[in-house]
């Protein structure tokens, strides 16, 4: 099977910031991506789960985008412009996909 | 004094607040209890629609008074006052950095809307009547906090720091967030239908109310109690202090316009628990937009895991006697 080079990024952003993050990667002409619930998990703020959540202000999100790579500086600026000021997670690898067209 | 302690007796084992308690020793015990986050939602969606629909009742069916334009604008001036109280407070009690206290003054300018529909519960169980408008005044202390812990924090600090904490986008959503959407559109339903539209949703509306509310505050039980595990090495003696304190100031500052507006015994101890309560969803969610670098752990702990559990248990009991020995109600 003829498979094709991509690069796979994904972002674990703060529930509040997703409107936003997602905003500027379509402003950036990124159309395709993947908003995940995220359960729970632990960092430098400290731990932290979905269970029981009273406030948007609490929630994580994950959103993943499959990209060309050429196009992944102009994604990564308008992500970063977004989430440096944030709790997050912005992370860069290689992939494969099978239909190029797409992404 | 005995009225107050056996108000404050009733109410301690009253099914609510026993049910909290579960929810709240459940989690201190780290036991595996939890309500799925999609029913939390659902049972918070019933009761928000409850209270709105029956404050639009009560509005159709006592008719609007001069008092209600000016309670609602006290309350938008008592959730900007209560901040700059509960900063100045917070400050002089924790010494806490001034980042972090204007974020938790936000907080405590700000409603709960889970102790609001308690007090009310609370009071329908006692007879007493409260000027159905209150959902509205509710309404109206969501968002104005928010502005004075900002406000706080842009007076502090270099001009180039302040810009673009609030953007359009933070606008829409503090003015448009789903409480406040379903509470006032509800509100203006059940003002819309009245006592006949009542009457047809009833069984739905009024009969499974407190069962459901005993619900809801179980999983806010289990919250709270997540919160004081997980935040507890943020707070100091100071803040805690704060915490149970902040609310019989803010319930004085309620009571106080309260007297001014003419409200009855019921709507002064609303106006006093509204005053004396903090936010946990609206101004978490516009803090984390405009103010990241505050730690959440702080506000949250302080708004959930101290003031909510004092105002459940001894301050709605204590707001109610106030109001009914000053009015006289």
């Amino acid at each position: 099977m003829q498979t094709h080079d991509a690069k796979r990024v994904e972002i674990t952003i703060e529930a509040v910031m997703q409107s936003r993050l997602t905003d500027a990667l379509e402003k950036a002409g990124v159309t395709g991506y993947t908003v995940l619930p995220v359960l729970g998990g632990s960092g430098r703020s400290g731990a932290w789960s979905r269970a029981g959540q009273v406030s948007r202000g609490t929630g994580m999100v994950q959103v993943v985008c499959i990209i060309r790579a050429e196009r992944l500086d102009d994604l990564l600026d308008a992500a970063f412009a977004v989430v440096k000021r944030h709790i997050g997670v912005v992370s860069i690898t290689d992939c494969q996909v099978l239909r190029a067209e797409r992404f | 004094m005995t009225d107050i302690f056996a108000l404050a007796a009733d109410n301690l084992l009253s099914p609510i607040v026993l049910s909290f308690a579960l929810g709240l020793a459940a989690s201190l015990a780290r036991s595996d209890l939890s309500v799925p986050e999609a029913a939390a939602k659902a049972l918070s969606i019933y009761l928000l629609f409850a209270i709105g629909f029956k404050g639009g009742v009560s509005v159709a069916d006592h008719g609007v008074d001069l008092t209600l334009g000016t309670t609602l604008l006290a309350g938008v001036a008592l959730s900007a006052l209560l901040p700059i109280v509960a900063f100045a407070l917070l400050r002089m009690l924790s010494g806490m950095d001034r980042l972090n206290a204007a974020a938790v003054a936000g907080h405590y300018g700000s409603i709960s809307i889970v102790t609001f529909v308690a007090a009310t519960s609370v009071l329908e169980s006692r007879g007493l009547s409260a000027e159905g408008y209150m959902v509205a005044v509710a309404a109206a202390m969501e968002a104005p906090a928010i502005l004075s812990a900002l406000w706080l924090i842009t007076r502090g600090e270099k001009s180039e720091n302040g810009e673009g904490r609030m953007d359009a986008g933070l606008w829409r959503e503090i003015l448009l967030n789903g409480s406040i959407v379903l509470l006032v559109g509800s509100f203006f339903i059940g003002w819309a239908t009245g006592p006949e539209g009542l009457e047809e949703i009833s069984s739905f509306i009024v009969a499974p109310f407190k069962g459901v509310l005993c619900l809801f505050l179980l999983d806010m039980g289990l919250v709270a109690g997540r919160g004081m595990r997980e935040g507890r090495k943020a707070l100091n003696v100071g803040s805690i202090g704060f915490g149970l304190l902040m609310p019989v100031v803010g319930s004085l500052f309620g009571l106080g316009f309260a007297l001014l507006l003419g409200l009855s015994t019921g709507g002064a101890a609303l106006l006093m628990v509204l005053a004396a309560s903090a936010s946990y969803i609206a101004v978490p969610a516009a803090m984390r937009v405009a103010l990241p670098e505050a730690n959440p752990s702080i506000y949250l702990t302080l708004s959930l895991g101290v003031t909510f559990p004092f105002n459940l248990t001894i301050g709605i009991p204590l707001y109610l006697a106030i109001a009914t020995a000053v009015t006289g109600g």
